[in-house]
C-alpha cells in the first residue's frame, strides 16, 4: 500500500511548496536571522519529518506551513504555497479559512492548548462550526467517529468531559481528532508526543499515524527525536540554525545519515557506562512508606542500595513514585515509615531534623533548570551561595572556587554576571549541577535532570556528570524514565511502577531479558532507530494482549 | 531565542562582558516614551518643591499677608485666600505635607502589607488563615467610612492619619505580596533554598523579593495615588490635615465657594493633585511595559 501511494505522490504538483523561505526574530533590539533559505516540497499524503534541536527554526517552519509568524517574527523571502495558492500574499482573512479547515496543527503542550473551560467535544467541533463546513450535529457524530479511530476509550462519552478530567495522551489525541475533524489535506504536529511518558507514546503514535494513513493526509512531524520521527514520517528533513543539514527518505536516514551532525543527533544513545566494581554502600533505604497529606500514600515499602562512587537509576513513568523517593532522601517530604541509613548513620527524615552539615552532603539536580535557578540571581550569585553558606568561603577565596567550579562545568568566566534569562538551557543545567557541586556533596539525587533538554545537550550533561563522578567520587541516584540515559550513566538500576520496586539489580541483569512484564513493557515502549520498530511493538502487542494493560 | 552554535557548548570561553549598570540605565532612560520624562520630571518638580518648599515660597505657610480673596497678580501669583495668606505659597507647602504623610503611609502599608502576605504564601495553614481572614473583614467595610470611624474616635492628629491608611491600605497589599508570592514559592529554588537551610530572612529578601518586586512596584504606584486622593478626601470632608496646615484638600473645600463666582482658584490644587497622579501613573505604566517586554525576550 505504502508503494502505491509513493506513485500516486509523485503524479500531482506537490500540495505544499516553501521557497528560499527566510525568518527573522527580534531580540536584544536587533533582527536575528531564525531560518536562513530553506526550500521544502510535500505531496498528498506524505508525512515528512522535520527534525533538529530547539533553535533550529523547525517550529517557526511548521508555522509558516499556515502562513503564520508569531508576533516577534518576520518573513523577509520566499514563498510558501499551498495547492497552488501563495499563502504570503493572501490576506488574513482569506488564510483563516485555510487554516482549520485545510491546514491542521496539533500542539506539544495540549494539556495548555485546550480551553479549560470548555468541554471536549465543543471544542473538537468549533472549528467546523464555526467556518460553516458542517452542522453541529453532523460535526459531533464526526468527531465522535474520530475519538473511536484515535481508540480513545468511552468514544460517545469522553467528548462530554473537560480538559482536566481525561489524561494527557487522551488529550493529545482529542487534539488530532480536532485537527482531523475538517479532514484537512495538511497537519503540522508539533512535538505531539514530547510531553508522554514511553508508553503513553506508542499509544498515541500507533493511533496518529493510522488515522493520518487512512484519510491520506499530508503530515508535518516536528521532533527533536529523531526515533519517533523514523516511525511516522516517510521523508525526514534536518534542521540546524535555520538550515536543512540534510533531506532523505526516512529509511536511508537512518542507515547511512550523510552528515556527521545527523549522526550526533542520536550520540546520546552512542553512551555507556561500563561495568565497574562494587564498593561499599553510601545510601541504604529499608521499607520506606510515603505520601502526601495523610492518606494519599505514594510510595509502597521500597528498599534500594546505592555503593559510594556508583550511579543507581531509579526508572519508571511518570506516577510511578520516582520523583517522590527522591524528595524523601532530601528531606523535603517526611517518611511516614522506614528506615534511611546514610554513610553508617540513620538519616533523620525531613530537613528541619538535619543539622547543616548533613544537608551539604546531600544535593540535588532538579529536571527543569529554569525552575530551579532564581531569575534574580547571577550566576556568581548561585553558585557563591552554597559556598558561602555551607564552607564559609569569602571575598577573592570564594571569586577564586566559583570560577573553578565553571571550569569544571566547561564554562568560562565570562559567564559570571550572566542572569539565568540569558542562558540556554544546557548551560543553565549545567550551573545547576556546578552550584550542587559548589556543597561538596557525597551524594547527588539527579531527577530527570536531561529531560527537558535536546539530545546533543543530553550527551554533553550526561559525559560531564560520569566524568565528575570519577574525578570526585560522588555517587548519583538517577531518576529517569528513559532507557538510553540510564545505559549511558548507571550501574544498577531499580525499576518502579506505582510506588513499588518491580525490579532491581545490577544494568546488566535489569536490562537484558528475561525481563519482568512491567520492565518489558516499559522497555519495548522506548523508540528505537529503526522505522518498522513501531509496527513491531503494535504486533507483538496485539499477539500478547496482557502486557500492554 | 538566540542561537548560539550548539555543537561548542559548552563554550571554553565565556561571551563578553556584560555592560555596566549605568550604561544600561542610561540606554534605558534614551529608550523610555515621552510620557514617561514628562512623567518623571513632573516627580521631579514635586519632589523639588516638597523638599525646599521654605526657600521657594514667597510667603510662610500660614502668613496672613494680605487682604482676603484678593484677585491673582501683584505681590500674589495667584491671589489669597478667604484669609489672607499666599495661595502659591500654600500650595507650594501643601505639596510638601501631603506628599511626605502620602509617601509615609504607602511605605508602612507596603512594609507591613508585603511582610505579611510574603509569610502568608510562605507558611500557609492557619497563619495564612488568621491574616487573610483579618484582612477579609477589614476589606468588606468601605474604606472611607472605616477611616472616618477611626479618626472620629483617636482624633484626628497626623501620625492617626498615616497608621489609619497604611492599616486600610496594607490589607490591598496584603493580597497582592500573598498572590505573588504564592506563586514563587512553589518553585524549585524557593525549596532549594530551604533545603539548603536558609533562614527566613534570606527566603523572603534574596529569594522571594527580587522576584516580585515588578508588581509590587506597580501597586506602590496606584497605592500612593489612592493615598494622596484619600488624604484629600478626608481633609475635604474636615478630619484629616487640620489648619493652618497647608494640604490640598482642605484648601479645595476651603475656597470650594469661590467656584460661584467663576474664580478656579479652588480647583488649582485639585489640579495639582491630578497632574501628579498622572505622571505617577506615567511613569508606571512604561516600568510595567518595560518589565513585561524583558520577560518576552526571556
Amino acid at each position: 500500500m505504502n508503494a502505491e501511494n509513493t506513485d500516486l505522490r509523485v503524479r500531482g504538483a506537490p500540495l505544499l511548496q516553501i521557497r528560499d523561505l527566510r525568518i527573522e526574530g527580534f531580540s536584544d533590539d536587533r533582527w536575528h536571522p531564525i531560518v536562513r533559505g530553506i526550500d521544502l516540497e510535500l505531496h498528498r499524503g506524505e508525512v515528512l519529518g522535520l527534525i533538529g534541536e530547539s533553535g533550529a527554526g523547525k517550529s517557526t517552519l511548521g508555522l509558516v506551513a499556515m502562513g503564520y509568524a508569531k508576533p516577534g517574527c518576520r518573513i523577509t523571502g520566499g514563498s510558501v504555497t499551498f495547492d497552488g495558492q501563495d499563502l504570503l500574499a493572501m490576506k488574513e482573512d482569506e488564510r483563516r479559512l485555510l487554516r482549520g479547515a485545510r491546514i491542521a496543527y496539533v500542539a506539544q503542550s495540549a494539556s495548555a492548548s485546550f480551553n479549560p473551560a470548555h468541554r471536549l467535544l465543543d471544542q473538537t467541533i468549533e472549528t467546523a462550526v464555526t467556518h460553516g463546513l458542517l452542522g453541529r450535529k453532523q460535526a459531533s457524530l464526526r468527531a465522535i467517529g474520530m475519538f473511536e479511530k484515535l481508540r480513545l476509550p468511552g468514544a460517545g462519552a469522553i467528548g462530554l468531559r473537560f480538559p482536566h478530567q481525561v489524561s494527557g495522551g487522551q488529550l493529545q489525541r482529542a487534539m488530532t481528532a480536532m485537527a482531523m475533524e475538517c479532514r484537512p489535506d495538511l497537519i503540522i504536529f508539533d512535538e505531539p508526543t514530547t510531553a508522554l511518558d514511553v508508553t503513553t507514546q506508542v499509544e498515541v503514535l500507533a493511533s496518529m499515524r493510522e488515522v493520518v494513513r487512512e484519510f491520506n493526509t499530508a503530515a508535518i512531524y516536528i521532533s527533536h527525536d529523531l526515533a519517533v520521527v523514523a516511525q511516522m514520517a516517510d521523508r525526514i528533513m534536518v534542521l540546524r540554525h535555520g538550515k536543512t543539514v540534510e533531506e532523505a527518505p526516512a529509511r536511508r536516514m537512518l542507515a547511512e545519515p550523510a552528515e556527521d551532525y545527523t549522526r550526533s543527533l542520536w550520540s546520546v544513545r552512542a553512551l555507556a557506562q561500563p561495568e565497574r566494581s562494587d564498593t561499599e554502600i553510601c545510601l541504604k533505604i529499608d521499607n520506606l512508606v510515603t505520601g502526601y497529606g495523610k492518606s494519599a500514600k505514594v510510595i509502597d515499602d521500597i528498599s534500594i542500595e546505592l555503593q559510594r562512587g556508583r550511579t543507581l537509576a531509579i526508572v519508571g513513568e511518570s506516577g510511578s513514585g520516582k520523583s517522590t523517593l527522591a524528595q524523601v532522601i532530601s528531606g523535603m517530604l517526611p517518611a511516614w515509615s522506614g528506615k534511611m541509613t546514610f554513610e553508617g548513620r540513620p538519616l533523620p527524615s525531613g530537613f528541619r531534623s538535619r543539622p547543616r552539615d548533613l544537608l551539604r552532603r546531600i544535593q540535588m539536580i532538579y529536571q527543569s533548570p529554569d525552575t530551579a535557578l532564581n531569575p534574580r540571581h547571577s550566576v556568581a550569585e548561585t553558585i557563591g551561595r552554597p559556598l558561602e553558606f555551607y564552607l564559609g568561603l569569602k571575598g577573592a577565596a570564594k571569586q577564586r572556587r566559583i570560577k573553578e567550579l565553571l571550569d569544571m562545568i566547561e564554562m568560562g568566566s565570562g559567564y559570571l554576571d550572566r542572569l539565568p534569562g540569558e542562558l540556554s538551557g544546557g548551560q543553565k543545567q549545567r550551573i545547576c549541577i556546578a552550584r550542587a557541586l559548589a556543597a561538596k556533596p557525597e551524594l547527588v539525587i539527579c531527577d530527570e535532570v536531561t529531560s527537558a533538554l535536546d539530545q546533543l545537550v543530553q550527551s554533553g550533561i550526561l559525559k560531564l556528570l560520569s566524568s565528575l563522578q570519577a574525578e570526585l567520587g560522588i555517587s548519583y541516584l538517577f531518576i529517569t524514565h528513559d532507557i538510553a540515559t540510564v545505559r549511558a550513566i548507571a550501574d544498577h538500576v531499580v525499576v518502579m511502577n506505582q510506588g513499588k520496586v518491580v525490579e532491581q539489580g545490577p544494568k546488566s541483569v535489569v536490562l537484558e531479558p528475561p525481563h519482568q512484564p512491567y520492565t518489558d513493557l516499559l522497555l519495548s515502549s522506548v523508540p528505537e532507530m529503526d522505522p518498522d520498530w513501531l509496527t513491531r511493538v503494535l504486533k507483538s502487542r496485539r499477539a500478547t494482549p496482557d502486557a500492554a494493560s | 531565542m538566540s542561537d548560539p552554535d550548539p555543537l561548542s557548548v559548552p563554550p571554553v570561553a565565556g561571551p563578553g562582558p556584560r555592560r555596566s549598570r549605568r550604561a544600561r540605565i542610561r540606554a534605558e532612560l534614551k529608550r523610555a516614551p515621552l510620557s514617561a520624562w514628562f512623567g518623571g520630571l513632573v516627580i521631579l518638580a514635586y519632589v523639588v518643591l516638597a523638599v525646599f518648599a521654605p526657600l521657594i515660597a514667597p510667603w510662610g505657610e500660614a502668613t496672613v499677608a494680605g487682604q482676603p480673596h484678593q484677585a491673582w497678580g501683584g505681590d500674589f501669583l495667584l491671589g489669597t485666600d478667604q484669609l489672607g495668606r499666599d495661595v502659591l505659597s500654600r500650595l507650594i507647602y501643601g505639596a510638601r505635607n501631603t506628599l511626605g504623610i502620602a509617601v509615609l503611609t504607602t511605605c508602612l502599608a507596603f512594609l507591613t502589607g508585603g511582610l505579611l502576605g510574603i509569610l502568608a504564601a510562605l507558611y500557609g495553614g492557619w497563619f495564612d488563615q488568621i491574616c487573610s481572614r483579618i484582612v477579609d473583614v477589614f476589606m468588606s467595610i468601605p474604606s472611607l467610612i472605616f477611616a472616618l470611624l477611626f479618626l472620629s474616635v483617636f482624633g484626628s492628629s497626623i501620625p492617626n492619619l498615616i497608621i489609619t491608611l497604611a492599616a486600610l491600605d496594607a490589607t490591598r497589599v496584603f493580597r497582592l505580596a500573598r498572590a505573588a508570592a504564592g506563586t514563587v514559592v512553589v518553585l524549585d529554588y524557593i525549596q532549594i533554598a530551604r533545603v539548603r537551610g536558609e533562614s527566613l530572612l534570606w527566603l523572603i529578601r534574596r529569594e522571594i523579593l527580587p522576584n516580585i518586586l515588578s508588581p509590587m512596584i506597580v501597586e506602590f504606584g496606584l497605592r500612593f495615588c489612592f493615598v494622596f486622593l484619600s488624604i484629600a478626601a478626608l481633609s475635604f470632608l474636615g478630619v484629616g490635615i487640620q489648619p493652618p496646615t497647608a494640604d490640598w484638600g482642605s484648601m479645595v473645600r476651603e475656597n470650594a465657594a469661590l467656584i460661584s463666582y467663576g474664580n478656579i482658584t479652588a480647583l488649582l490644587p485639585a489640579a495639582a493633585i491630578a497632574l501628579l497622579t498622572v505622571a505617577v501613573n506615567f511613569v508606571i505604566d512604561w516600568y510595567v511595559y518595560r518589565t513585561s517586554g524583558m520577560r518576552d525576550e526571556r
